[in-house]
C-alpha cells in the first residue's frame, strides 16, 4: 500500500505537469488565397513562421475549407479576398474573412488573439511599404504597450500549475485514506472489538488521524522535491510557511474525511462521497479557472473551499514569496476550518449505536 | 450478580429482535445462550458489552447498568465478536500487545491468565493475523479478551466455523478459565455444546425459552423418546408422518427421534406398522431426550 500511496501521485505529478497545458500550440490552420498577390503570400508567410500555426494546406474554394472543417482536420481558417492587395494601395484597407472551430470556447478565443496578432504585425509593416514619403507627416503617432509579467515573466505554464498540481494530490490522498479508514474499520469489524475497549474518542481520532497527517507532509516534501527538480519552479517564498500552512491545511482535509467516514457503512459509499466534494473543491479551486470570472454566488461557494485557500496560498509563497502576514487571512480560515471539522468529527464518531 | 437482565427489549425497523428478555447469571458461572441464527443472541451481547441501547428494560455487568456507567464496564469485561474482529495485518503479537495497552497493561502483567491458550499461537506470534488459521483465530481472539484480566468474558458464537477438534478444545479452555473465577456468557447454536455450560437459557425469535441446568431441560420433555432406524431413511420417515399416533419426528443422524401421543405406546405395533410399509431392518429403542428435543419442543 506505501508504495502505491507515493508513486502513483509522483507519477500524476509529473504527466499532469507536462501535460495539462493552457498554452496552444499546433493549430491546424488552412487558407484560401483567392488574391495570389505578392501581399497574400507574404501574409501567409507570417502564419507560417509562427510556432503556433501549422499551415496545413491552401483550399481551392470555401465550401472545401468548411467541410475540412467539419471533419475536424483544420481549426482555422483564413480567407483572402480577391482584389487584396490592390485594395491595400489604393483604399489602404482590405478584409480578411477568419473562420474558427469555436467546439472549445476557451481556446478558440486564443487561437483568435494569435491571428489577431500576426495580422497585426503584417499590418505594420504594410503601413510602412505603402506609405509615401507625402504622407509621412500625416502618420499619427502610435502607442506601444510593452507587457511585464510579474512572478512568472515567461508566462511559464508549469510554474502556474506544479504548485496547483501538488495541493490536488496531497488533498486527494488524504482525503480518499481518511475518508475510508474508520469506515473499513467497520467493515471489517475491528470497530466494534475496539469500542468496547476503555479507549477514549479523542484518542482513536488522533490515532487515525496522525499516520495520514505524517503521510501528507511526506507527499508535500517529494512533491516539492521533484518541482525544483523535474521542473525547476522557482520557490521564492519560505519552506518553512510552506508547511506550517500545510500542516493546518491537512487537518482540515482529514477531518472531512473522518466526518465522511463517520456517516458511511461501506467503503464504497464513503469513495463516492469523498469523489463528490472532490470534484467540486477541484473544480472550484481556482487551479483550471480564475475565481473571478465565477458567477457571484459561486464565488461565495468557493470560501468553503480548503483547497481554494491551499492554491492560493502555495502560489503566493512559492512564486511571490510571501510571507505569514500576507497569507494570515487565509491560514486563520484554514485553522477555524480544521477546528470545526475535526470538532465535528470528534461528536459524530460514537462508540455506541 | 455477575450479569442481570431484566424485562430487556429492544426493536430494528420492524424486526423485535429481543422481547422483554430477563435472566441473571451468578459469579463463576458459565451460562450458555442457546438458539438458531437469528434468535437474538448478537443484540442481546451488543446490550451488555455496551455497544447498543435497548428500547427498554435494564442490564448490569458486574452490578453497574449497561446505559449509565459503560465506560466502567468497558475496563472489566472481554468481548469476543461472532465475526473475527483483530486487525489482520497486525502480528500476533502486535495484536495482543496492542489490546494490552489500550487497557492500560501489559502482556506480561496478565500472561498466566492467557498463558495456557497463548503457547499455542505462540510459535507464529510473528505472523499476521489474518493469515492464520480458524482455530488459532480464536484463541488469539480469546487471548485479547483476556489480556485485561476481566471480570466478566462474553463469547458470541466462539466456535462457529471451526473444527470439531478445535472446538472441544476451546471448551477445555473455557472450563478451565471458569476456574479463575471469570463469569462467562457464552452463545452457540451447538446444542451439543450446551450440555457442556452450567446453565444454559433457550432462545427463539428474540424470546427465552427456558432457562435451567442442561439436566433439568432435558428433564422437560414430556414424553419418551425411541430411537427408530430402518434400511430406509427416507421412506421411514414418510411412513412415520403418515402414522396418525405420532407426537413428533425428528431425525438425528442414523435416527429418528420418534415420541406417540398415546400413554400406552407399545413398540411392536409401530414396528408392525411399518413392516406393513415394506420397511426392513426396523430397530426401536428407548432413548433418553436431548436438549436437541427439548429445543423442538419448546420451539414448537
Amino acid at each position: 500500500m506505501l508504495p502505491i500511496i507515493f508513486v502513483l501521485p509522483l507519477i500524476q505529478l509529473v504527466i499532469l505537469s507536462n501535460a495539462a497545458t493552457f498554452e496552444i500550440k499546433n493549430i491546424a490552420f488552412a487558407y484560401i488565397d483567392n488574391d495570389h498577390s505578392s501581399a497574400s503570400r507574404a501574409l501567409i508567410e507570417k502564419f507560417n513562421a509562427s510556432t503556433y500555426f501549422n499551415v496545413l494546406t491552401h483550399f481551392p474554394s470555401e465550401a472545401k475549407a468548411s467541410a475540412a472543417m467539419l471533419k475536424g482536420e483544420v481549426d482555422v481558417v483564413l480567407e483572402i479576398p480577391r482584389h487584396f492587395e490592390r485594395q491595400l494601395q489604393k483604399s489602404k484597407q482590405a478584409h480578411l474573412g477568419v473562420t474558427i472551430n469555436a467546439i472549445d470556447g476557451a481556446a478558440a478565443g486564443v487561437k483568435n488573439v494569435y491571428v489577431t496578432q500576426i495580422i497585426q504585425t503584417f499590418n505594420q509593416h504594410i503601413k510602412v511599404n505603402l506609405l509615401q514619403p507625402s504622407d509621412m507627416l500625416s502618420q499619427p503617432s502610435t502607442i506601444n504597450t510593452i507587457p511585464l509579467f510579474w512572478y512568472n515573466e515567461t508566462l511559464n505554464y508549469k510554474t502556474f500549475m506544479v504548485p496547483g498540481i501538488l495541493v490536488l494530490l496531497v488533498t486527494m490522498i488524504t482525503l480518499f485514506l481518511s475518508g475510508m479508514n474508520i469506515v473499513r474499520e467497520k467493515e471489517i469489524g475491528t470497530l466494534e472489538q475496539i469500542n468496547v475497549t476503555p479507549i477514549k474518542k479523542r484518542q482513536f481520532i488522533i490515532g487515525k488521524l496522525f499516520p495520514f497527517w505524517v503521510l501528507g507532509l511526506g507527499l508535500l516534501t517529494i512533491g516539492l522535491t521533484i518541482a525544483k527538480l523535474i521542473f525547476n519552479i522557482p520557490m521564492i517564498g519560505s519552506l518553512a510557511l510552506m508547511y506550517f500552512y500545510t500542516s493546518i491545511y491537512i487537518l482540515v482535509v482529514l477531518g472531512i474525511g473522518l466526518f465522511i467516514s463517520n456517516f458511511t457503512d461501506t467503503q464504497q459509499q464513503a469513495m463516492f462521497i469523498s469523489w463528490f466534494f472532490m470534484v467540486i473543491f477541484i473544480l472550484m479551486s481556482g487551479l483550471f479557472t480564475p475565481i473571478e470570472s465565477m458567477p457571484k454566488w459561486a464565488q461565495i461557494i468557493t470560501e468553503f473551499n480548503p483547497i481554494k485557500y491551499f492554491v492560493e496560498v502555495m502560489r503566493m509563497v512559492m512564486l511571490k514569496g510571501s510571507g505569514f502576514m500576507d497569507i494570515l487571512p487565509q491560514v486563520t480560515k484554514t485553522l477555524l476550518y480544521a477546528l470545526i471539522m475535526n470538532g465535528l468529527a470528534v461528536w459524530s464518531y460514537k462508540k455506541t449505536s | 450478580m455477575s450479569i442481570s437482565v431484566s424485562n430487556i427489549s429492544k426493536s430494528y425497523k420492524n424486526v423485535n429482535a429481543l422481547q422483554n428478555i430477563s435472566f441473571d447469571v451468578k459469579p463463576g458461572e458459565l451460562f450458555g445462550l442457546i438458539g438458531p441464527d437469528g434468535a437474538g443472541k448478537t443484540t442481546l451481547f451488543r446490550i451488555l458489552t455496551t455497544l447498543l441501547v435497548p428500547d427498554a428494560g435494564h442490564a448490569t455487568v458486574t452490578d453497574l447498568d449497561v446505559v449509565t456507567h459503560y465506560k466502567a464496564i468497558r475496563n472489566s469485561v472481554g468481548y469476543m465478536p461472532g465475526k473475527f474482529s483483530l486487525y489482520q495485518d497486525l502480528t500476533v503479537e502486535e495484536n495482543l500487545h496492542f489490546f494490552a495497552t489500550i487497557f492500560g497493561t501489559t502482556i506480561e502483567e496478565n500472561y498466566d491468565l492467557i498463558k495456557d491458550i497463548y503457547v499455542q499461537i505462540e510459535p507464529f506470534k510473528k505472523r499476521r493475523a489474518g493469515k492464520l488459521s480458524g482455530g488459532m483465530k480464536q484463541k488469539l481472539a480469546l487471548s485479547c479478551a483476556l489480556i485485561h484480566k476481566p471480570n466478566v468474558l462474553f463469547l458470541d458464537e466462539p466456535t462457529t466455523g471451526v473444527d470439531p477438534v478445535s472446538r472441544k478444545e476451546f471448551w477445555d479452555m473455557l472450563k478451565r478459565l471458569q476456574q479463575k473465577d471469570i463469569t462467562i456468557l457464552v452463545s452457540t447454536p451447538y446444542m451439543d455444546e450446551a450440555a457442556l455450560c452450567d446453565r444454559i437459557a433457550l432462545m427463539q425469535n428474540g424470546k427465552i425459552l427456558e432457562i435451567d441446568t442442561p439436566a433439568a431441560i432435558v428433564k422437560h420433555y414430556p414424553k419418551t423418546i425411541y430411537n427408530v432406524s430402518s434400511n430406509n431413511m427416507y421412506q421411514l420417515l414418510e411412513s412415520l408422518k403418515a402414522y396418525k399416533h405420532h407426537y413428533s419426528i425428528y431425525p438425528f443422524g442414523e435416527f429418528v427421534h420418534y415420541s406417540d401421543k398415546r400413554t400406552d405406546f407399545n413398540t411392536e405395533d409401530l414396528k408392525a406398522y411399518l413392516e406393513s410399509r415394506n420397511l426392513s431392518n426396523i430397530n426401536i429403542e428407548k432413548t433418553a431426550a436431548t436438549i436437541e428435543d427439548t429445543f423442538m419442543e419448546l420451539a414448537k
